[in-house]
């Protein structure tokens, strides 16, 4: 085929995608970054002249807010932590749902799938009862084994842990799919030899399965990095940012500051703020993917 | 909104047999969500015919000219002005575009407003016969009740996240915005003198620093006389009788609000009734608001929700007449005062409580944290100082 006629045809069947990503993504992209250098407030809303072009300014004061660094910190603590939590619990659960020896696999890959399915709003309610200081079955179980009852959501200390906890209870059932899929694709003869060879368990996981599921994990890890550094729902259904602004995340701020006290240009400027952060992160992730001789 | 929103369902069929054409139809909100979810009806030109407004939101959607002035209507109806408390009414009364006069923008509907409950048998104890009446009295009445019990007990409670108290104390010193509206006055003496009594109570363990979410359950603990004085408000009445045991139900009462040197103003809180300009059925819209402001609806109101009438005619039925906790809110209800009416009120009124948690927990002093919260309020009205000089 002429390579002019080929061209045309690329462009008529990635058309349709390409419109759709523009009109839905790339407009209001654009739109929010020259939101965020205008000073779009209430009185913006109700009269347009009085809208003003401030240049960079939204993001210089953001960069001063006490609030705005908490919130960054919060986050962070929350991506520092939950990620390898959740990680964590994926695999160990891929590990043993992918084991000879366990029995009823299809029982326990949907039960541990379930709660990804849910609604976030529905099961933080639960989970709000289960978190519950007085009458939470969390708490009745600690005080079983002697631990006093904690205020998990009104202890500034505690209210992040518990979101964690939350969080990757939700959430690590979708990694746990995924991290099984691939350690299925390893051929099992490949243990085999190794066994053959004298490898116990731990060497086996150590040097074998980690590095087969390098690729996989690294993935996994930026995407779970990503989706944790855009933690919204949890504290707004569980705790409204508090106690103590302690689980205020940086989308929660940004959706304080637009949809609360409507600076929407304030707000933009967060969410751009916050879209420079993930991609750095991403981008640092990604050097994981890299194995020792250099090929990526 | 709330629970309103659920019991005026009940109060409608009265208005359906004098107004046949009319179709109401209620939407529910719950507080947390109804703020966001108005202002982008706004946005989105779908907001209602009218509605449950908290009077503290009214400037907002002032600002937004979304209100429709009620004055003629009001007066075309023959509904008394003055027989609204008038710190509340002042609540809706906004200036004129103009700059000449003011326009009312809502009908009050029901009032909210903080003063003293106590527990009568421990003031008592502590050699006090009657309920403080000025700052003075009150602290001297929490150190002897705070003396009288052991180590764990408090005189007041006074939640750290709840901003009413210490914004009541600021209101009996004197105003907390400037030059029309444009500059904080949180570094003036005034608002300092507020802070201090304020911070000075918890400094000196008169109350806990707790949110109220630290304390489990606050019926509870006054019933047990952690504490025997708690700024709040008029739900609380109802809670009260419900949530205390019997024992504790003779020896609980109300009172004004203490101030600098004598009974002091305190909060004008409530909801209004406002009507939108957008609405193609302001007729229709507006005799609902007129039925739901008559004394006689009121008082089915009160009767429904406990929610405490505007109208002073209303306070005249037997059961709040004669009800005792009550008419300490129709003393206090005659010396309120409207908050600051911007905007950026409800904002300014949360730092400030931030302001007052730093000082309470000591990681500022006083001194500092007022500077501090006056250079942000300043940087916060900037767009004010801007507008009104642009229309000067």
């Amino acid at each position: 085929m002429h390579a002019g006629k080929r061209s045309v045809a690329a462009w008529v069947l990635a058309g349709p995608a390409l419109l759709v990503i523009a009109v839905f993504f790339a407009l209001p992209v654009i739109a929010g970054l020259a939101l965020s250098l205008t000073d779009f407030d209430l009185y913006a809303l109700a009269d347009l002249s009085t809208l003003r072009f401030v240049g960079l300014q939204n993001y210089a004061r953001l960069l001063q807010t006490p609030l705005f660094w908490q919130a960054f910190g919060n986050t962070l603590y929350f991506v520092v932590v939950g990620v390898p939590v959740s990680i964590g619990l994926s695999l160990a659960a891929a590990l043993l749902l992918s084991a000879r020896v366990a029995r009823w696999h299809g029982f326990f890959r949907t039960a541990l799938f379930a709660p990804v399915v849910t609604t976030v709003v529905a099961v933080a309610v639960i989970w709000r009862y289960l978190l519950h200081t007085r009458y939470g079955l969390i708490n009745q179980a600690l005080a079983g084994i002697g631990i006093d009852p904690v205020n998990w959501l009104g202890d500034p200390h505690w209210s992040m842990p518990a979101i964690i906890l939350f969080s990757a209870w939700k959430n690590f059932g979708y990694n746990m799919i995924i991290l099984l899929a691939a350690l299925q694709a390893v051929p099992r003869d490949l243990y085999e030899a190794a066994r053959v060879d004298g490898a116990g368990p731990l060497r086996q996981f150590t040097d074998m399965t980690v590095p087969i599921l390098m690729p996989t994990l690294v993935m996994v890890g930026i995407m779970t990095t990503t989706g944790y550094f855009q933690l919204f729902a949890e504290p707004y259904v569980m705790t409204q940012g508090g106690p103590l602004r302690s689980t205020v995340s940086v989308l929660y701020f940004m959706y304080e500051e637009g949809f609360r006290w409507w600076n929407l240009g304030n707000a933009s400027a967060v969410a751009f703020l916050l879209f420079i952060v993930i991609f750095g992160v991403s981008k640092l992730l990604l050097r994981f993917d890299r194995d020792p001789e250099g090929r990526t | 909104m709330g629970r309103e929103a659920e019991v005026v369902a009940q109060l409608l069929p009265a208005f359906h047999a004098r107004h046949p054409n009319v179709q109401v139809r209620v939407q529910q909100l719950p507080w947390t969500a109804a703020h966001e979810k108005l202002l982008t009806a706004y946005a989105g030109n779908s907001l209602p015919d009218l509605c449950q407004l908290g009077n503290t939101w009214l400037p907002e959607f002032a600002a937004l000219d979304a209100l429709e002035p009620l004055d003629d209507r009001v007066a075309a109806a023959g509904i008394p002005r003055d027989d609204y408390y008038a710190g509340i009414l002042d609540t809706n009364l906004m200036p004129a575009a103009t700059g000449a006069g003011t326009r009312l923008l809502g009908l009050p509907w029901y009032v909210d407003t903080r003063l003293l409950f106590y527990r009568t048998d421990l003031l008592r104890a502590a050699g006090h016969t009657r309920a403080p009446q000025t700052w003075a009295e009150w602290r001297e009445a929490m150190q002897a009740i705070k003396q009288r019990g052991d180590a764990r007990n408090f005189g007041a409670l006074l939640p750290l996240n709840e901003p009413d108290p210490l914004f009541a104390f600021a209101l009996q010193q004197g105003p907390l915005l400037n030059a029309d509206d444009t500059r904080g006055a949180f570094s003036q003496p005034a608002f300092r003198r507020a802070l201090d009594f304020y911070a000075g109570i918890f400094r000196d363990g008169l109350a806990p620093a707790m949110n109220d979410t630290q304390i489990s359950n606050v019926w509870d603990e006054f019933g047990r006389g952690l504490f025997a004085f708690y700024v709040t408000g008029p739900w609380n009445i109802g809670e009260f009788r419900r949530r205390l045991p019997a024992s504790a139900q003779g020896s609980w009462a109300t009172a004004p609000l203490p101030g600098p040197d004598g009974p002091g103003v305190s909060t004008a809180g409530g909801s209004s009734l406002v009507l939108f300009k957008g609405s193609p059925r302001k007729e229709a819209a507006w005799q609902l608001i007129a039925y739901l402001s008559e004394t006689e609806t009121m008082q089915r109101f009160h009767a429904l929700t406990g929610d405490l009438p505007p109208r002073r005619s209303a306070w005249r039925s037997p059961t709040l007449a004669n009800d005792v906790p009550s008419q300490a809110f129709a003393q206090q209800l005659e010396r309120v005062r409207a908050a600051p009416k911007i905007p950026e009120w409800e904002r300014i009124f949360q730092e400030m409580q931030l302001t007052a948690e730093r000082v309470v927990h000591r990681t500022q002093t006083a001194e500092a944290a007022c500077v501090q919260l006056n250079a942000w309020v300043d940087a916060l009205l900037e767009k004010r100082r801007w507008l009104r000089e642009r229309h000067a």
